[in-house]
C-alpha cells in the first residue's frame, strides 16, 4: 500500500533520513520506533509532503507521490496526526473536526464521518462547542486523531500519541488505534513508547539515526535482545 | 454638518478600510505586515496617475488602484510568506522602505513634492457605500472555508499543512486582499485630500493602522471598526481640548497601547467569536 525506497531527507545541511526503505500493507499496524532525533517525524512529514524528499521515492498503491503538495495527498488518502496534537487551540471541538474534512465539500459525508469519529470518541461530542484548548491533554488527542479521521484516510499516520499523557490514558489511546485498525484503517505509528508501539503493531522497524537498522514482525522485535536493551530499559 | 466634522468622518472611512483590511491579514490569518500603508500608497499613486494622466473616470481608476496593489501584494507575498513572525514583519518594512524610495525618486509620482491639482471626487457618501461593501464582503470570506482557512493558519500552520490547507496559496491570498482593499482605501485618499506625497504612506502610517487593528482587538472586524474610529476621531477630540496634547498625539498611542497590552491585550472587542457561532448553529 505504503513503499519508500531509499528515501533522504535534509534540514539545511543535516541529513535526517539517510535512506529509508519501508513497506506497509493494507490493513496492517505498521510502527516506526527510535529514539529522539532518530528521524521519525521526519520520515512521517516526508510521506505527506510536509518535508521535501531529497532523493528516493515514496509510492502509494502504484502512484508516485513523492513531493507532492500535502493537499493532494490527504486528497489520495494519506494523513498524519502530528507531534505534540496541534489541534486548533482557540477553536471549538466542532471546528477542529469541520476542518479535518476540509477537502471534502459533500456535506452530507461530513457528516457521517464525524457521526463515526463520536462514535469511536463518545467524549468529543459531549465537548462539541467547547474550545479546543481546554480539553485534557487525552481529550486533545482524542481529538487530534478524530480530526484526521474526517478526511476518511486509507493510511493514517501517528506521530508519538502517547506523548504527554498518562499511562492510563495512553492505554485507552491504543486501544482505539487498535479500533480504527480493525474498522479498516491501515495506520503508520512511530513511537518512542517502544513497548506500547510493539505491542500493538503487527510489524516494525528500528529507526536509528536516519537508517532502519531492523526490521521483523513486532513480536520478534519485542523479544529480540537488541531491541529490549536499547529500547525496552531492559539489561 | 460642519464641513470639519464630515472631514473627520470622511478620514474615519478610510481608515475603517485600512484597519479592516489589515486585520484580515494580521488578525485573522495571522501574519504580522509593516507596510500596509505601502499598499494604500501605491493604490492611492496608481488612481491618481490613472486620473490625471489618462484621464480615466474615478471610479475605475479607484478600482485600478486596488487591484495594481494587489498586484504588488502578490509579488511581495509570494517571496516573503515563506517567512515567519518576526521575519516576515521585517521583510515587509523593508518592502514599504523600497516603495516610498521608489515614489520619492520617479518622476512621473512628482518625487518629494508628489502629486498636487487631484479632483475632489471623493465625499462621505462615497467613502461609507465603500467601507460597507468592505465590511460586507470581508463577512462573506469569513464565513466560508476560505475564513476558516485563514483563521487555522493563524491557529496552527503545520496542522492546517496536515489538514490539506495549502497554507502557503492561502498567506498570499490574505495578503492580496488585504493590499487590494488599502488599494482601494488609498484612492479614496487621494481623491479626497487632492494632494499625495510618499510621507502620507510610510511606515508610521502602517504603524497607525496596526494600532488600530491592535487596539480593537486582533481578529475582529467590528473591533478594528472601533479601533479606527478611536484613533482618528480621539486625537482631534483632544486637539480641541488643548493644542499641546495634539502635538503629542504618537506619544499617546504609544502609552495607549503599552497601557492596552498590560489591561487588555485582547483589545477593546476581544476576538470575533463568528466562527463559534457558526459553529453552533450548524
Amino acid at each position: 500500500m505504503l513503499r519508500l525506497e531509499n528515501v533522504t531527507a535534509h534540514y539545511g545541511t543535516i541529513q535526517a533520513l539517510k535512506g529509508v526503505s519501508i513497506n506497509v500493507n493494507e490493513g496492517e499496524i505498521v510502527t516506526v520506533i527510535g529514539a529522539n532525533g532518530a528521524g521519525k517525524t521526519t520520515l512521517l512529514k516526508t510521506i505527506c509532503g510536509l518535508v521535501s524528499a531529497t532523493s528516493g521515492k515514496v509510492y502509494f498503491y502504484d502512484m508516485d507521490i513523492t513531493n507532492l503538495p500535502t493537499s493532494d495527498i490527504v486528497a489520495a488518502g494519506i494523513v498524519m496526526v502530528p507531534e505534540g496534537r496541534r489541534i486548533f487551540p482557540r477553536m471549538t471541538v466542532l471546528e477542529n473536526l469541520q476542518l479535518g474534512g476540509y477537502l471534502n465539500r459533500n456535506k452530507s459525508e461530513t457528516k457521517a464521518n464525524m457521526e463515526r469519529v463520536f462514535e469511536l470518541f463518545p467524549i468529543l461530542k459531549d465537548r462539541l462547542h467547547q474550545i479546543a484548548g481546554t480539553l485534557s491533554g487525552g481529550e486533545q488527542q482524542m481529538l487530534a486523531i478524530g480530526r484526521a479521521l474526517m478526511s476518511r484516510p486509507k493510511l493514517l499516520l501517528l506521530d508519538e500519541p502517547s506523548m504527554g499523557l498518562a499511562p492510563k490514558i495512553v492505554l485507552s489511546i491504543f486501544d482505539i488505534i487498535r479500533q480504527i485498525n480493525r474498522e479498516g484503517t491501515t495506520i503508520l505509528l512511530v513511537e518512542q513508547n517502544a513497548h506500547m508501539a510493539l505491542s500493538t503493531a503487527h510489524k516494525a522497524y528500528v529507526l536509528e539515526t536516519g537508517r532502519i537498522l531492523m526490521e521483523d514482525t513486532a513480536e520478534k522485535l519485542l523479544h529480540n535482545e537488541q531491541v529490549r536493551k536499547a529500547y525496552l530499559g531492559e539489561a | 454638518m460642519n464641513s470639519y466634522y464630515v472631514q473627520i468622518l470622511t478620514v474615519t472611512g478610510i481608515n475603517i478600510i485600512l484597519a479592516v483590511s489589515l486585520n484580515l491579514v494580521t488578525g485573522f490569518t495571522g501574519q504580522l505586515s509593516l507596510c500596509h500603508a505601502t499598499f494604500m500608497g501605491i493604490g492611492a499613486y496608481t488612481a491618481t496617475l490613472a486620473a490625471l494622466k489618462l484621464g480615466i473616470p474615478f471610479a475605475v481608476a479607484l478600482i485600478l488602484g486596488a487591484i495594481s496593489a494587489a498586484l504588488f501584494g502578490f509579488i511581495i507575498g509570494v517571496p516573503t510568506l515563506r517567512l515567519k513572525g518576526d521575519y516576515l514583519a521585517i521583510a515587509t518594512l523593508g518592502f514599504g522602505e523600497i516603495m516610498k524610495n521608489i515614489l520619492l525618486n520617479l518622476e512621473i509620482t512628482g518625487g518629494p513634492m508628489g502629486l498636487r491639482g487631484i479632483p475632489k471626487v471623493t465625499n462621505v457618501y462615497v467613502v461609507y457605500l465603500c467601507v460597507t461593501l468592505v465590511i460586507f464582503s470581508l463577512n462573506r470570506i469569513m464565513h466560508s472555508r476560505v475564513g476558516k482557512s485563514f483563521i487555522a493558519i493563524r491557529e496552527d500552520e503545520l496542522a492546517a499543512e496536515a489538514m490539506g490547507i495549502n497554507t502557503a496559496n492561502f498567506k498570499i491570498l490574505a495578503f492580496v486582499l488585504g493590499a487590494f482593499y488599502a488599494g482601494l482605501a488609498g484612492g479614496l485618499y487621494a481623491f479626497f485630500f487632492r494632494y499625495i506625497n510618499p510621507n502620507n504612506f510610510g511606515f508610521m502610517k502602517s504603524i497607525e493602522i496596526l494600532s488600530m487593528v491592535v487596539l480593537g482587538g486582533l481578529g475582529n472586524t467590528y473591533g478594528a471598526l472601533l479601533g479606527a474610529a478611536i484613533i482618528t476621531v480621539l486625537p482631534e477630540f483632544l486637539r480641541s481640548v488643548s493644542p499641546v496634547i495634539a502635538q503629542y498625539r504618537m506619544v499617546f498611542y504609544g502609552i495607549l497601547l503599552v497601557a492596552m497590552m498590560i489591561w487588555r491585550p485582547q483589545g477593546i472587542m476581544g476576538e470575533n467569536k463568528v466562527m463559534k457561532r457558526r459553529g453552533q448553529a450548524a
